[in-house]
C-alpha cells in the first residue's frame, strides 16, 4: 500500500545507493541548519519549525509555572522573629516602578510590529512563487521594515526593564531585601533572559536577509521568531497581573 | 528474501562529513550523536561505580586507608553518597537509553533520514558533556564535592558553610545540575519534533516499535520535569550566592545567625521531586521499551497485547507527575494529602503490572532463543519484578514511616530504577551492537557478564532489605560499633563482597565490547531476524540512514509467526500482509 508514487522494490535487506531505487529528488530535512544543499518543501519545514518552537515553549512555561507556585507558597510562610521570637510575615509587597508599564505598552507595540513582519513576509514567499511564472511583475512594494522596528522596539524594552531594576534599588529594593523584590528580580529577569533570545533571533533574520537567504529560510525564522516573540508578550503581561494582583 | 518498499527519499541536508572533527567530534549524525552519548554514560558509570565501592569498602572496614583518598571521614563519605547518585541517575540512567540509544535508533525506527533538528542535537550532547566536565570539577575545589545528596535537600544545599564541598563545589554541582537539564530540554524537543513530524509513509504511531513509544514519552516526561528542576536549581543558587531565601529558613550555623529567614525547605522538597518521580521514570521507560521489543524478538511472538502497552506507557507517564509527595511522608505534610500520593502512587503499579503481565504473556508458549540480548531482557523483567514488589509497602504512609531512611529503600530503588534500567542498556546493547558496529559480540562472555550481573544484582540488594526491616539506617559513614546492628554487620560484609565480584563481572562486559568492536565475527544485516525498520539498511546504517531512499511501512513492529508467511518475520517494510482467516 504505498502512497508515494515513486516507489522501488529491492530484493535484499541491504540497501544501498545504486541499486534499482530511484534516484532522490534534492529534497531533506534539517530544520536547524538551514542551507544544505537539499532541503525539505517550504511547507514541510514552516511546519517542522512551528512545531519544534510549541515543544521548546513547553519546558519555558513550566519553568514559569514552577517559579509562580514557588512565588504563591513562600507569600504565605511565616518566620521567627528572633529578637521577641514570634511568628511575623517577612513579605513586604514591593511597589512596581510606573515605568513598567511603559514597557508593556513597549512590548505589545512590538509584538504588532513583529505580526506585520511575519504577515509581510509570508507575502512575500507567495509573491515569490508567483513572480517565478514568466510575465508575472509583482509591481512596485512599499514595505515597512516591521523586523527592525520590532528589534528596536525589543531592546527598548530590555532596557526600560533595566531602567525600572535601577528605580527599585533606587528605592532600596535590591534582590535580597525581601522574598517579594527577590521574585521581581527573578521573574522581570528570567523573561528579559528569554526575550533576549528573541531579539537574538530578529538579528539572525537580519543577517540571513544580509547574507541572501531565501526568502521562504528567512520567512521560516521570522514566523517561529514571531509566534515566540508573541509568546513573551504574553508571558510578560502574566508575570506583571502575577506581581500586581497575587502580592 | 525479503522485498522491501521504498519511497521517494526525504534526506539529508547536510552531506556526510569526511574530516575527523565533523565526522566523530562535533557530527550532525543522530548516530554518532548516539554514541557519544553511550561513551559518555559508559565513562560515568565507571566513575559511579567506583565512588559506590569505596563506600561499600568504608561500610565494612571504616578504619582502612583507601588509595588517593586516604581516611575517609564521615563528611567524605557523604560525598561519595551524593556524587554515586548523582552521576548515576543523571549522566549514566538518563544519558544512555534515552540519549545513547534513543538518539541512534529513534530516526531509524521511524523511517527518517535524522533527527528533526541536527544542530540541536549536537548542542544537546556537547551541553550534557560540559554539564559532566563541571561535575567531575566538583571533586577537585578547594572543599571538595558536595555532601548534600543527589536530592540537594535545602537548607544543607543552600548554606555556602553547612559542611565542607558546600562552598564551590556545591554551586558546581548545581550548575552542572542546570546545564544538563538545558541539554535534556534540547534532545526532548528534538525526539518528540521527530516522532511527530518524520515518520515515514505507513509508520501511523500504532505501527510504532515500543521502544519509540517509550523515547517518546520519555521526551514528553523530560521536557515537564527538566523545566521545573531548573528552575529550583536557579533559586538555589539565588540562596547560596544572592543572600536570597526561597528555601533557607532562619538557621544558625556554629551559634551564628545566618542571615536568612522565611523560607522553606518544604518548597525544594517539592519542586525536587516534582522533577524527581518523573525522573525514575526517565530511566525505566526507554528500558521498559527495549525489553518489550526484546521479549518479542527472542519469543518469536507478538508482543502481548501491543495497544494495552502503549496505553500503559502513557498512563505511567502521565501518574508519574501525580506521586511526587510519596517522596515526602516524612515531612510532616497532612495525612489526608499522604493519603491522596499514596493512592495514586499505588494506582501506577495497575499500569506496571499490565506491562509485566504482558512480557509474560509474550514469553508463554513462545518458541524462545536464549541469545545474551533476550537473558538481560528477561533479567529486567525479573529485577522490575523484585524491585516493583517493595514499591507499595514505601507507597503507604505508615509503613515508610518505619521504613524511611533505611536500607529497605535505597534496596527498592537500585533494583527498580538502577539495576532494572541498566540491565536493559545491557539487552540493548548485545541487540544493537551489530547494527552499530557491524560486527558480534562474543557470546560466551556475555553469558558469563550476564549471570555475574544478575546473581551479583540480587545478592547485593535482596540483604539491603533486611537490613532496612532490621532498622539499619542509611547515609551513615560508621555503623560497625553501634550495638544493636552488631548482628548485622555480617550481611554488610557479604553485600560488599557481592559488589567486589559483580563490579568485576563488568570488566568481562568492557573487553567484550571493545574486542568485538575490532575482532567480533562479521554481523549480517539482520542477525536476529527482527522486524523493525534498522535491519532493513545496511550494516552499519549508512550516513543518511537507507542509503538514499526511505522505507514505506505495511506492517506492524512484532509480525512474528505469522500464519502463511513464507518465514517466521514479516518486516515492517514488506509487503502488507493479508490477514488469516
Amino acid at each position: 500500500m504505498a502512497s508515494f508514487s515513486t516507489t522501488a522494490t529491492v530484493d535484499d535487506p541491504r540497501i544501498l545507493l545504486g541499486d534499482d531505487g530511484i534516484a532522490p529528488p534534492i529534497r531533506g530535512d534539517g530544520g536547524d541548519d538551514g542551507s544544505g544543499p537539499g532541503l525539505p518543501d517550504y511547507a514541510t519545514r514552516l511546519r517542522r519549525a512551528r512545531l519544534g518552537l510549541l515543544v521548546a515553549l513547553t519546558p519555558v512555561l513550566m519553568l514559569f509555572v514552577s517559579f509562580s507556585s514557588a512565588y504563591i507558597v513562600r507569600q504565605g510562610l511565616p518566620t521567627i522573629d528572633p529578637r521577641t521570637n514570634q511568628l511575623v510575615r517577612d513579605w513586604i509587597p514591593v511597589t512596581l516602578p510606573r515605568l513598567l508599564l511603559i514597557n508593556t505598552g513597549v512590548l505589545i507595540l512590538s509584538s504588532l510590529f513583529m505580526e506585520m513582519a511575519r504577515r509581510q513576509i509570508k507575502g512575500q514567499v507567495t509573491l515569490a512563487s508567483e513572480t517565478s511564472v514568466p510575465g508575472v511583475s509583482a509591481g512596485d512594494q512599499t514595505r515597512i521594515p516591521w523586523l527592525s522596528m520590532t528589534l528596536v522596539l525589543g531592546l527598548v524594552f530590555l532596557f526600560g526593564q533595566w531602567t525600572a531594576w535601577r528605580q527599585l534599588a533606587a528605592n532600596g529594593f535590591y534582590v535580597a531585601t525581601t522574598p517579594s523584590s527577590s521574585f521581581v528580580y527573578l521573574l522581570t529577569g528570567t523573561h528579559a533572559i528569554h526575550l533576549m533570545g528573541g531579539v537574538l533571533a530578529l538579528f539572525i533574520a537580519g543577517i540571513a536577509s544580509l547574507l541572501g537567504h531565501s526568502v521562504a529560510t528567512r520567512s521560516i525564522v521570522v514566523d517561529v521568531t514571531a509566534w515566540y516573540w508573541h509568546f513573551m508578550a504574553g508571558l510578560w503581561i502574566y508575570i506583571l497581573c502575577l506581581l500586581e494582583f497575587a502580592s | 528474501m525479503a522485498s522491501h518498499e521504498f519511497a521517494a527519499q526525504e534526506s539529508h541536508a547536510h552531506e556526510a562529513p569526511q574530516g575527523f572533527i565533523r565526522k566523530w567530534v562535533f557530527s550532525l549524525d543522530h548516530k554518532v550523536i548516539g554514541l557519544q552519548y553511550y561513551f559518555l554514560a559508559l565513562a560515568a558509570v565507571f566513575v559511579g561505580m567506583f565512588l559506590s565501592l569505596l563506600m561499600r569498602i568504608h561500610l565494612i572496614w571504616p578504619t582502612a586507608t583507601l588509595p588517593l583518598l586516604g581516611d575517609i571521614k564521615p563528611e567524605t563519605y557523604l560525598t561519595l553518597v551524593t556524587m554515586h547518585g548523582t552521576i548515576m541517575v543523571f549522566f549514566v540512567l538518563t544519558t544512555a537509553p534515552q540519549g545513547g540509544f534513543g538518539n541512534y535508533f529513534l530516526p531509524i525506527q521511524i523511517g527518517a533520514p535524522d533527527m528533526a533538528f541536527p544542530v540541536l542535537n549536537m548542542l544537546s550532547f556537547w551541553t550534557t558533556f560540559l554539564a559532566f566536565i563541571v561535575m567531575i570539577a566538583a571533586f577537585f575545589v578547594a572543599g571538595g564535592a558536595p555532601l548534600h545528596g543527589w536530592t540537594g535537600y535545602a537548607p544543607l544545599s543552600a548554606l555556602q558553610s553547612a559542611g565542607p564541598g558546600e562552598g564551590l563545589g556545591a554551586d558546581l554541582w548545581i550548575i552542572s545540575i542546570a546545564i544538563f537539564c538545558i541539554g535534556a530540554l534540547m534532545g526532548a524537543l528534538n525526539f518528540i519534533t521527530t516522532t511527530l513530524d518524520m515518520r515515514a509513509k505507513g509508520m501511523t504511531m500504532m505501527r510504532m516499535p515500543l521502544t519509540c513509544w517509550a523515547w517518546f514519552v520519555t521526551a514528553i516526561l523530560g521536557l515537564l520535569a527538566f523545566g521545573v528542576l531548573l528552575s529550583a536549581g536557579i533559586l538555589l543558587l539565588m540562596d547560596r550566592n544572592l543572600g536570597t531565601s526561597f528555601f533557607v529558613p532562619l538557621v544558625t550555623i556554629n551559634g551564628q545567625l545566618t542571615g536568612h529567614k522565611g523560607g522553606s525547605p518544604l518548597l525544594w522538597q517539592h519542586l525536587f521531586w516534582f522533577f524527581g518521580h518523573p525522573e525514575v521514570y526517565i530511566a525505566i521507560l526507554p528500558a521498559m521499551g527495549m525489553c518489550s521489543q526484546l521479549l518479542s524478538v527472542f519469543s518469536r511472538k507478538p508482543i502481548f497485547g501491543y495497544k494495552a502497552m502503549v496505553y500503559a506507557i502513557l498512563a505511567i507517564g502521565f501518574l508519574g507527575f501525580m506521586v511526587w509527595g510519596h517522596h515526602m511522608f516524612m515531612s510532616g505534610m497532612s495525612p489526608y494529602t499522604a493519603f491522596a500520593f499514596s493512592i495514586m502512587t499505588m494506582a501506577i503499579g495497575v499500569p506496571s503490572a499490565i506491562k509485566t503481565f504482558n512480557w509474560l504473556g509474550t514469553l508463554m508458549r513462545g518458541r524462545i532463543r536464549f541469545a545474551s540480548p533476550m537473558l538481560f531482557a528477561i533479567g529486567f523483567v525479573s529485577l522490575f519484578v523484585s524491585g516493583g514488589i517493595s514499591g507499595p509497602f514505601l507507597a503507604q504512609p505508615l509503613l515508610d514511616i518505619q521504613l524511611h531512611d533505611t536500607y529497605f529503600v535505597p534496596a527498592h530503588f537500585h533494583l527498580i530504577m538502577g539495576v532494572a534500567s541498566i540491565f536493559g542498556i545491557f539487552a540493548a546493547t548485545y541487540y544493537w551492537f551489530p547494527k552499530m558496529f557491524g560486527r558480534m559480540m562474543n557470546e560466551s562472555m556475555a553469558r558469563w557478564h550476564f549471570w555475574f550481573s544478575f546473581i551479583g544484582t540480587y545478592a547485593i540488594f535482596m540483604p539491603m532489605h533486611y537490613l532496612g526491616m532490621a532498622g539499619m539506617p542509611r547515609r551513615y559513614s560508621q555503623l560497625t560499633e553501634v550495638n544493636y546492628l552488631h548482628g548485622l554487620v555480617p550481611l554488610q560484609k557479604f553485600i560488599t563482597y557481592a559488589a567486589f565480584i559483580t563490579i568485576a563481572g563488568q570488566v568481562i562486559f568492557v573487553v567484550n565490547l571493545f574486542w568485538s568492536m575490532f575482532k567480533g565475527k562479521k554481523a549480517s544485516d539482520n542477525p536476529w531476524e527482527a522486524t523493525t525498520l534498522e535491519w532493513t539498511t545496511a550494516t552499519p546504517p549508512p550516513h543518511d540512514n537507507f542509503g538514499g531512499k526511505t522505507p514505506v511501512v505495511h506492517n506492524g513492529p512484532y509480525e512474528y509467526s505469522v500464519p502463511g508467511a513464507p518465514r517466521d518475520y514479516v518486516m515492517q517494510s514488506d509487503p502488507e500482509i493479508e490477514p488469516a482467516h
